[in-house]
Parts: C-alpha cells; structure tokens; sequence
C-alpha cells in the first residue's frame, strides 16, 4: 500500500465524480480506495476494493476513535491485501453484508448509524474472522507511532533525557 | 582453573538461569571463589540494547516459548499461550521488573499458624522466618541500592504518584510514599541516578535500576570464577545410579546438545521452567521426576492477587512519564480478616504506554466503552493490586506432552484458578483502589483484570518435612543433597510483597550455605 501524496494522482473531483460511497472510504476506480477527503489512498492487490473500504469501516467500528482518521484505520488492516489472506477476508465482508442484509440494508458500509453496525459486529463477534481483526487491530492501530500523538502518548523519553528535566512531576492540579 | 571452563570439569557447580535467583547466586559464589558455570537460555543484553517501545523490547526480551494454560482465570482465555511476562535474557526477569523491594511481614513467614485453616488452601509455614532473614535482606537491599532502606533517600514522586498520593491521603490511608525501590534516586554502586524516563519494564536504559545483568553477572565474570554460556538451554538433569546429579545436558546456541558436569546444580529458571526441567529429568530412578518424593513438584504454584486500577480525570495525568511504579500504599498490607480475607495486598503505582494499555485495559473488548476509556489515555493514572494468594496443590505446572517446544520436549502447562479468598481481596482491592481516585476527582474508574503473571512462584516449595514441599530451608531438594533450588519457586507461601528482594536476599544465603558445605566436604 502507499500513503499520503504519491499515488494521489487523482484530484478531489475526480474522486467524487469516479467513486463509489463506500463507508468512510471511497472507492476510487479499480484497486484503489481513497479517503472521502483525498488525504489519502492506498492501492489494492488481492482484495476487492469494496472489501478494503468495508474492512476499514469495520475497523473503525471496532475501535471507533473520532478523532482518529481513517488512514490510521487503513494502515492497520493493509496487511490483509495478500494472497493468502484475501479468501478469508473476502467471505468474511461477504458475512457482514449479508447480515445487513438480513437486517433490512442494502450492505454493511450503508446502514447510517454506527449502532447499527455495532448490531451486526455483536452478532458475529465469536467468529473466527472478528476475532482475527479485532487482534490484529489492538496492536496494528495502537502501535502506530503516528497515532500515540493523538492520544498524547509520547512515546521514548531516553534520546531526550527521560522527563527529570521535562515535566515527570509537571501536574498543577492535585 | 579459571573461567571457562571444560565439559568435563565435574568441580564446577552449574547454575541454571541468571535473574535475581541464579545470577546473584553466581556472583556471589564466584566471590567467594566457587568456580561456576552459568547457563542461560537467553541472549545478553545490556542498557544500549533495551528499546523505549512496549512492543518492540517484548519482542526482543520475553520468554516467548511455547506454553499452554487452563483453569477459571481470565489470562488463559485472554493469553492462552502467554501465561507469565518474563524475560529470556542474562539478568533474567531482572531487567523488565519495576523494582518495588519489599522485606516480607513477620508473620508471613508462618501463614499456617497466622491464618490458620483456609479450606481448599495448602498453606504452610516456611521453615525460616523473618529473623532469621534479616541480615540477609539487609546485605539484599546493600546490593540493591534500595531506596528509603540504609541511608539512601527516596526517590521524587512523578505525576501519577502525585494523583495516588493525594487520593490515598484523603481517604486517611497513612503509609503512602514513593516506595523502597531498588532504583537510584542518587548516584550509588557505579550506577547512575533514575532520570524519570519511564520505560522501566522495558530494561533501564541508565541502569539506574538494579538488574543481574549489568551488576552482578559482569562481577562475577570478573572474578575469573564465572563462565556465563548465554543461549544455552538447559534440557535435562542428569544423575548417576546412586541418585547423585552428574550433570546437565543443554542445547547451545547452534542447537547442538552439550553435557556439562557438576559437583552441584542449581535451578533458577523461574516457578514454570524450573519444576518443569525437574518433571522432564523423569528417569527409571525417578520416575515422577528429579525431587519429587512429595509429588509436590509444580504445585501450589503462586502468581500473586493482581489486578489493577486505572482511572480517567477531566485534567492530564500523563501517567507514562518517570518511574513506572513511583509509589505505594501500604495500609491494606496488613492481616487482618474483618475485611473478609486472609493475607494483605499493595497498592502500587502503574503507568503503561498507550500499546499496552490497549492490550491489557481489558482484553478482547471492544466498541465505545473501550475506546472512550481510550481517549481518555492522557488524562489517566493507575495502580497494580499485589496481594498474597493461596496455594493450591491443584494450581500447578505440568507437561503438556500434545505441545512441544522447539527442543522437542513437552511445554508446560500452567494451571490456575483463583481461591474464593483471591477474589475477595481483589474485589476489597478494586474498591480500595477506585476510592482512591474517586477521592480526588476521578470521572470514570476502571478494574483491570490481572496481566499475564510475572511474579510466579511456589513450584518447588520449601518445607520443614520432606512430605510437604520439595527443599529445604536451604533451597537444598529434600531428596537430592547436590540438587538446589535457586529461584522463587521455593516459596512457601507468596506474602504481598513483591518477591524480587527476597528472591535476592534468599540467594545470597544460599551461597554461604553452599560455600560452608564444600569446604566442609559435605558436597
């Protein structure tokens, strides 16, 4: 997959005149998904782009952090755009789809609210397929070092001394 | 003859594992001028090698071998094949521990008589007592360089010590501080003063904090008396027809087995590896295992009532920064059953980064209660919960001879489910814990449950009556004269202190012991 501006070839129109509404991501023509915002794309190989589009809202059902942007979601389930992975995913989207179905919406990614979603997560979260994602999530999204700044994690304090000199006893409330 | 030495020097007494059991025992032998052979399973690595990240430095420490789990506790539906945080490394679990040093309570020695019958538990009192250990402490936390022990001062409290601190305080709690912890808070034995980093699980990057590795195991070598084979995995305890141990057989680095003879062995491979070394040492003269006449070998294993506290404040914490375990609150250590167990626990401080936290907040959760909790990273502090458990024989470590380690032999399998007395003191703890926050402003708290062990003891225990535990008051095995127990596996019963001092402090008598009975002759 690449991230950020190389593979941005397409410009914000053509996104909105070429996509497909896909959750949080669109998808872009054939193998690519992009962000609605165009900050960014990711190219795919195995998997259907609709299936990465939906695996990425999935993801963000999962660990839903609204001021986390959907290409940390991204980047954190990239890693199933293989051939050996991609059977599985695929019939793991087709299962959520279908249980949307069965609950009255056309597909996972357009059924409007999030509790909605969350139904259909709770109905299939013994299966293999959630729990391998949901796994695969709590260090493929939280050991992102791009993302502990958005928690305010600050990650290795060595290089800089540790904190003796930098706030370790900083707290003016207590 | 000096280190190193030859496989067929059957002078040398052979250690197995170098954490805070083994590797003190080594230096303090070699000091002694004992020629010793240290084997290591693991790889050295020293404060230029230990790595600011969660993931990163789990990666390159843990004992990452194959292990299997059973029983109602939630780490073997959480982590089926991880049931203890420990290190495979020189120094051991020396490099990733927090440094909390605790001398046992008095009447912890004799749980037995203090506690008196609790039903479904093997209780026992140890064969020595406090007393008795307390010169030995005393030379434990000398090498240590442990804080508010001696003259040494203790270290300043971070900000997540600050939040305890102040809600400890509230609540009329009066034996608050930042704790006896074997970390520099001045510069002290060639080691530097702690810089507030944080990271102290993932090995002391100014070895301000004590560990084996870069203390005791390079002064032992020093001394021309130790031999430290590192990725040298031990396989089996060999013995001769009278019973006697010859030797052991290992695997070295290139995987190629090798037999070291020994005048005597000791064990010091932590409460899982350590039993399971004696079970898979099985012979036609043993054939439930090497010092298992009592078939107490693997029992009672002990992990400590854990479990932690972590709350969210509308203002930041930043629990992360400085000393991971910055402080402590000890009123609640104390014995008394009018709060309906038997035993004490710690509180403790506990900062994790934001990897962790979302591995161990609560394990397999998911959707918004867990990602607002989460959000709340910043604004976040936190306690552990160290309380004494029960031994049961039935909570134990055997062989599951389905799984195989990459040597071909059986893993183990760690058993545990917590004594009805384990959960009401957690319970106690978890309110204790949340009233602490709540006293100072706390907006949402929440009960953690217990991470994968990394005290393990009792495995090998030690008893006044050959029937009821495996050593001696020694650490010497009731049915082997040359055959010790080096680790905390000999525990007794667990106390609620951190066990790493006494582990230590045990260590460092045992070597006297040692050293008097060869130059008797008697070994």
């Amino acid at each position: 997959m690449t991230m950020g501006s190389q593979k941005l070839t397409l410009t914000r129109r053509d996104l909105l005149s070429h996509s497909v509404a896909a959750g949080a991501a669109f998808v872009v023509g054939s193998g690519y998904v992009a962000s609605t915002s165009a900050a960014w794309a990711m190219e795919v190989e195995h998997l259907q782009p609709e299936t990465m589009a939906t695996l990425i809202q999935m993801a963000r059902d999962i660990y839903p952090h609204d001021h986390v942007a959907d290409e940390f979601y991204a980047a954190a389930v990239k890693g199933y755009d293989n051939a050996d992975s991609a059977e599985t995913v695929e019939s793991g989207i087709a299962a959520l789809n279908a249980a949307a179905v069965g609950l009255g919406f056309v597909s996972y990614v357009d059924t409007g609210w999030e509790r909605d979603r969350v139904d259909i997560l709770r109905g299939m979260e013994n299966s293999g397929f959630f729990q391998t994602v949901r796994g695969g999530l709590v260090t493929g999204l939280y050991n992102q070092k791009a993302v502990w700044p958005l928690f305010g994690y600050e990650g290795e304090s060595f290089s800089k001394g540790g904190y003796i000199d930098r706030g370790f006893d900083d707290i003016n409330w207590i | 003859m000096a280190a190193p030495y030859d496989m067929n020097d059957d002078s040398v007494v052979v250690i197995i594992g170098t954490g805070a059991g083994g590797g003190v025992l080594a230096n303090e032998l070699a000091q002694k001028g004992v020629s010793v052979v240290a084997l290591e399973a693991g790889g050295r690595y020293l404060p230029e090698d230990y790595i600011n990240d969660e993931w990163e430095s789990f990666g390159q420490l843990a004992w990452l071998d194959a292990r299997t789990t059973s029983g109602d506790w939630r780490v073997a539906n959480d982590f089926s094949g991880l049931p203890a945080w420990i290190v495979k490394a020189v120094g051991g679990t020396t490099t990733h521990w927090a440094g909390a040093s605790l001398r046992f309570q008095d009447h912890e020695w004799k749980a037995k008589t203090n506690y008196g019958d609790v039903q479904g538990a093997n209780l026992l009192d140890w064969p020595i007592d406090g007393a008795e250990m307390a010169p030995y402490y005393e030379k434990a936390e000398t090498k240590l360089g442990v804080t508010r022990t001696g003259d040494r001062a203790g270290l300043p409290g971070n900000n997540n010590f600050k939040v305890f601190e102040a809600g400890a305080k509230a609540l009329g709690y009066k034996e608050v501080h930042t704790g006896r912890m074997a970390i520099n808070s001045a510069d002290y034995d060639d080691r530097m003063a702690c810089q507030q980093t944080g990271f102290c699980f993932q090995g002391c990057k100014w070895g301000a904090k004590w560990s084996a590795a870069y203390t005791d195991i390079p002064r032992g070598e020093a001394t021309g008396n130790l031999e430290v084979r590192e990725r040298a995995h031990v396989l089996k305890i060999e013995h001769d027809d009278s019973g006697k141990i010859t030797g052991v057989l290992y695997a070295d680095a290139d995987g190629n087995q090798q037999m070291q003879k020994a005048r005597i062995v000791c064990v010091a491979g932590n409460s899982i590896e350590s039993p399971r070394l004696l079970l898979n040492s099985a012979s036609s003269m043993f054939p439930d295992g090497l010092a298992n006449s009592s078939g107490q070998v693997g029992r009672n294993y002990l992990r400590h009532m854990t479990g932690s506290v972590y709350a969210v404040f509308d203002k930041p914490v930043k629990m992360w920064r400085g000393t991971t375990m910055a402080g402590i609150i000890q009123d609640e250590s104390r014995h008394d059953p009018s709060r309906g167990f038997v035993g004490g626990y710690e509180l403790e401080t506990l900062g994790l980064g934001l990897p962790f936290m979302a591995a161990f907040l609560d394990p397999g959760a998911w959707g918004r209660e867990f990602t607002t909790a989460l959000d709340g990273y910043e604004n976040m502090a936190g306690m552990w919960i160290v309380g004494e458990d029960m031994p049961q024989e039935t909570n134990r470590i055997t062989l599951n001879h389905d799984v195989k380690d990459q040597h071909g032999l059986p893993a183990p399998n760690v058993h545990f489910d917590d004594h009805p007395n384990d959960i009401a003191m957690r319970n106690h703890a978890y309110k204790q814990g949340a009233a602490v926050y709540d006293a100072v402003g706390a907006t949402r708290v929440f009960p953690t449950p217990p991470y994968p062990s990394t005290h393990n003891l009792g495995t090998n225990r030690m008893s006044e009556n050959p029937r009821d535990g495996v050593v001696n008051k020694h650490g010497q095995t009731h049915d082997i004269a040359n055959l010790f127990i080096s680790d905390g596996s000999q525990f007794t019963t667990g106390a609620a202190e951190n066990p790493t001092l006494t582990i230590v402090a045990l260590a460092i008598r045992q070597a006297d012991h040692i050293a008097s009975e060869m130059n008797k002759g008697n070994l």
